[in-house]
């Protein structure tokens, strides 16, 4: 069992350092693109400064995201060979595609980074759109991979002997389009709020303008997911209560089914007794909010084998998380996106509220990988192929876990530094311009 | 079907190897440096590199999309039983690259020397490991029925012939950065540096593939039984004398300089390709038996559906890459 758990840590750990710097690798291009084009069309010598600093950044993440990605295509071999082995030939294409579109990608940055005054103007703002969107193809083709494991597609499972393999229909699961589109929005929130607290943080404490044409932009981007992403995790939540009830079950602690199911908020589940602790209920709310009707019946986690329980409590409190910060980042996000639309300065709290703000949509979004990857246990293949069955046999998973837990640590240390110095040099720019045209 | 896939995996290992497989072999370059290293050379190695690869190491992902996609169990054999090289290749991997550019990004520099360190030792870490993948894939040590941690997981890569393929994939890449960098440099002084240490690896490259045939006893009937893997040597050989001519006794012109790049990647394509030649169509050998691709191929469908991916995905790429390198790398190969 600690052998499985070593594996599932060392998954977690990689996949939650990779989707750091695969988010920013989708949303940053287009907040580049936003100030890039601004300054195209102002001609105003501070946004491009702000491309430039921006895609200095940018450069240093997608590095890591690249080199962190490519560890993750064997790491899923080097840990899942039994899931491997089916997923290989069934679910293959769209990591196929993927290095396409990554190839595409790499090759627009390398253009964007280092093509300034190589290429025409246009083109080069261009080839910062291919950056994004490709980006953001890329993710949708890994995230149908992921969809494929909540629900599997494109074959006849046969007995372990997989046949009738259609890897079409593998790529177009029904869970891939809502999760891939749930993502997306999330990069643009996680990013947008970061982004922005950092800048209104440098801006408080500073008071280059730079820095608050900086907060507006981000913060636009990651007000308006922000705005949508509710909307979407209510389809999502709908689509796993109807795809796998197990989950949701474990998403509210549901653990009897009831009509007039009540929505709980907060609550400690305990999976031996079933019971919850604390907590409050909005009767009829779960219901409505799982299939669109105050009194229609949601299934329990009673109604299932306790082996297929997934984790009760850390699914449900990584979903309280996740959806809590979206609320939160939502409220945040339209006062902001208010005081744009009337052309108002933001106000001194305001600024501050956005600094404090920095780590949330990166705190929902790893909390939602926990609710999407905890709560389909125990399967890797929902109801195929269990995570257990699946698990390497090789020895020492614990010392690669150690390893790879000091090597992201150690990349994040490093990182945190470099950009502090990014940002002085940043600042020193600024001053020195300051001097010249006073 | 398998054929066209296995062409597709042989010419991204290939692309690999020429691209990404310089940029190791400048990492390489830079610790035999030990330290020494001037600033032009610095920069000479970040012009070259810096744009193209992140482009360029993509090539491996290719290559490993094909295998677990097209051939799942070689993916999986692999993942287990060689995983020890295996996470010494993507240690190496994670750490180059991030200190490529934080080299280049860091904004004060007084940390290059840290950032290049790492750089040089993980550059050479990672491609000798990458040369023990490739030889424990064929050498014959691989054995699923072993339950003890020394059969299962360490003798079929912890040998001298292992060791070997790892040393002669450090010579192979540095001979070939070593070509590419001459072509770049823009002094006189650096490429005729560049020009010495390409032949000083190519004589790494003769001993440790002498190395290689003499550790791993069948490997030379089979080379002489294979007409392909006989007249690639043949090729390299005589690439090989020719290259040596033009150092010793040609001057450094365009023309020479131009060529003597075309030469060294014909001599990597050459060494590639009888490498193919001599294993096909084994994708691994084990202790008892063999598995062969044909074996290891997926059903129809897949490959059907896998080969028509690669096709798409190589219309849209190529003239992406064409581009980038006619940005980038017009002005020195011309
Ligand atoms: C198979 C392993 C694997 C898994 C599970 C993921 N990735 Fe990844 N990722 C890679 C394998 C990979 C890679 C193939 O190794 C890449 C490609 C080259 C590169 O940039 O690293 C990469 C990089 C990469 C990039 C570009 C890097 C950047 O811009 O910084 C993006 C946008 C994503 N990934 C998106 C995702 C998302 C949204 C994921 C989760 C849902 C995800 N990846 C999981
Ligand atoms: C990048 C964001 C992601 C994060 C943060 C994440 C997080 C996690 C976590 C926490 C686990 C451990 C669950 C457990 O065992 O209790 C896990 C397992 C796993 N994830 Fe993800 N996940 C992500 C995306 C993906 C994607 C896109 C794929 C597939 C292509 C994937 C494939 C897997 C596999 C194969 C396992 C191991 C088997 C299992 O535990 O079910 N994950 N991930
Ligand atoms: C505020 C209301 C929200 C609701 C109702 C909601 C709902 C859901 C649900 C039901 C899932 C599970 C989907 C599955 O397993 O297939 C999920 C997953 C996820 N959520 Fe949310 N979510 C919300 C907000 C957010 C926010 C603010 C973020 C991040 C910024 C976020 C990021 C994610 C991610 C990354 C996943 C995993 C990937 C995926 O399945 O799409 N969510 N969410």
């Amino acid at each position: 069992m600690s052998h499985l758990l070593a594996a599932r840590l060392q998954m977690a750990l990689s996949l939650g350092f990779h989707i750091v710097f695969a988010s920013i690798g989708m949303a940053m291009p287009f907040l580049m693109l936003t100030a890039y084009r601004k300054y195209l069309k102002t001609q105003d010598p501070e946004y491009k400064q702000l491309t430039r600093a921006w895609t200095k950044g940018v450069a240093i993440f997608f590095a890591v995201g690249a080199v962190s990605g490519t560890a993750l295509s064997f790491e899923l071999g080097l840990l899942w060979p039994g899931f491997m082995k089916y997923a290989g030939p069934i679910v293959g294409l769209p990591f196929a595609l993927e290095g396409a579109a990554f190839f595409l990608e790499a090759i627009a940055i390398g253009i964007f980074l280092y093509g300034w005054d190589k290429v025409p103007p246009r083109v080069h703002w261009a080839s910062g759109l291919v950056v994004g969107l490709s980006g953001v193809t890329s993710a949708f083709f890994v995230i149908s991979a992921n969809g494929w494991m909540n629900s599997p597609a494109g074959f006849d499972w046969n007995g372990g002997n997989p046949t009738n393999i259609d890897p079409v229909a593998a790529m177009l699961n029904d869970a891939f389009f809502l999760q891939a589109v749930h993502m997306t929005v999330a990069a643009f929130q996680a990013v947008g709020f970061a982004v922005a607290g950092m800048h209104a943080w440098l801006y408080k404490k500073r008071g280059y303008s730079l820095h608050l044409k900086a907060v507006k932009i981000a913060l636009l981007w990651g007000a308006v997911a922000s705005v949508v992403q509710p909307l979407i995790g209510d389809l999502s939540a709908k689509a796993v209560a109807g795809r796998q009830p197990e989950k949701f079950a474990a998403m509210e602690a549901h653990f009897e089914t009831e009509t007039h199911a009540g929505l709980l908020i907060g609550g400690i589940p305990d999976e031996e007794t079933g019971e919850v602790s604390f907590g409050l209920r909005l009767p009829g709310l779960l219901s409505f909010l799982a299939h669109g009707d105050f009194s229609s019946a949601v299934k329990g986690l009673k109604e299932f084998p306790r082996e297929d329980w997934p984790p009760v409590l850390v699914t449900h409190f990584a979903f309280q998380i996740m959806v809590g910060f979206g609320m939160l980042l939502l409220l945040i996000g339209s006062l902001g996106l208010w005081q744009m639309w009337r052309g108002k300065a933001f106000s001194a709290g305001f600024l501050k509220t956005l600094v404090l703000c920095i780590p949330f949509g990166f705190i929902a979004m790893e909390a939602g990988w926990v609710v999407t990857e905890v709560g389909r246990q125990p399967w890797i293949i929902y109801k195929l192929l269990r995570t257990a069955e699946s698990v390497t046999p090789r020895p020492a998973v614990w010392v690669t876990l150690f390893g790879y837990g000091l090597l992201y640590l150690f990349l994040c240390v490093v990182l945190v530094f470099v950009m502090q110095r990014q940002i002085k040099t940043l600042h020193k720019q600024l001053a020195k311009s300051a001097e010249g045209n006073p | 079907m398998v054929l066209a896939l296995l062409l597709f995996l042989a010419l991204s290992l290939l692309l690999y190897a020429l691209l990404g497989g310089a940029d190791f072999g400048a990492g390489i370059l830079e610790l035999g440096r030990m330290g020494r290293m001037g600033k032009q050379e610095h920069a000479l190695v970040q012009r070259a590199m810096a744009p193209v690869w992140e482009a360029n190491h993509i090539w491996l992902i290719v290559a490993v999309v094909i295998v677990f996609m097209g051939f799942p169990p070689v993916y999986t054999t692999v993942c287990t039983f060689l995983f020890i090289p295996l996470m010494c290749v993507l240690l190496g991997i994670v750490a180059r690259g991030c200190a490529f550019v934080l080299r280049y990004y860091d904004a004060a520099a007084d940390h290059s020397g840290l950032y290049s360190g790492i750089f040089a030792v993980s550059s050479a870490f990672c491609t000798f490991f990458l040369g023990v993948l490739a030889g424990a894939m064929t050498f014959g040590g691989l054995d699923p029925s072993a339950t003890e941690f020394g059969p299962a997981y360490l003798s079929p890569w912890l040998n001298l012939h292992c060791a070997f393929t790892g040393v002669f994939a450090c010579a192979l890449f540095s001979f070939l950065a070593a070509l590419y960098l001459s072509g770049e440099a823009e002094v006189k002084a650096l490429q005729e540096d560049f020009q010495r240490r390409a032949a000083y690896a190519s004589i790494g490259m003769v001993v440790a593939g002498a190395a290689v045939f003499a550790t791993q006893p069948g490997l030379v009937t089979k080379f002489i039984e294979t007409p392909l893997a006989l007249s690639c040597f043949f090729l390299a050989t005589l690439l090989m004398a020719q290259l040596w001519y033009a150092f010793r006794y040609m001057k450094a012109t365009r023309s020479v300089r131009f060529w003597t790049r075309a030469a060294g990647a014909g001599v990597v394509a050459m060494v590639m390709l009888g490498w193919y030649s001599v294993v096909f169509p084994a994708a691994l050998v084990f202790r008892e038996g063999v598995l062969t691709y044909y074996e290891a191929a997926a059903p129809l469908p897949v490959l059907k559906a896998l080969l028509i991916a690669l096709i798409v995905g190589i219309a849209v790429i190529i003239p992406a890459l064409i581009y980038l390198f006619k940005i980038f790398k017009w002005e020195v190969l011309e």
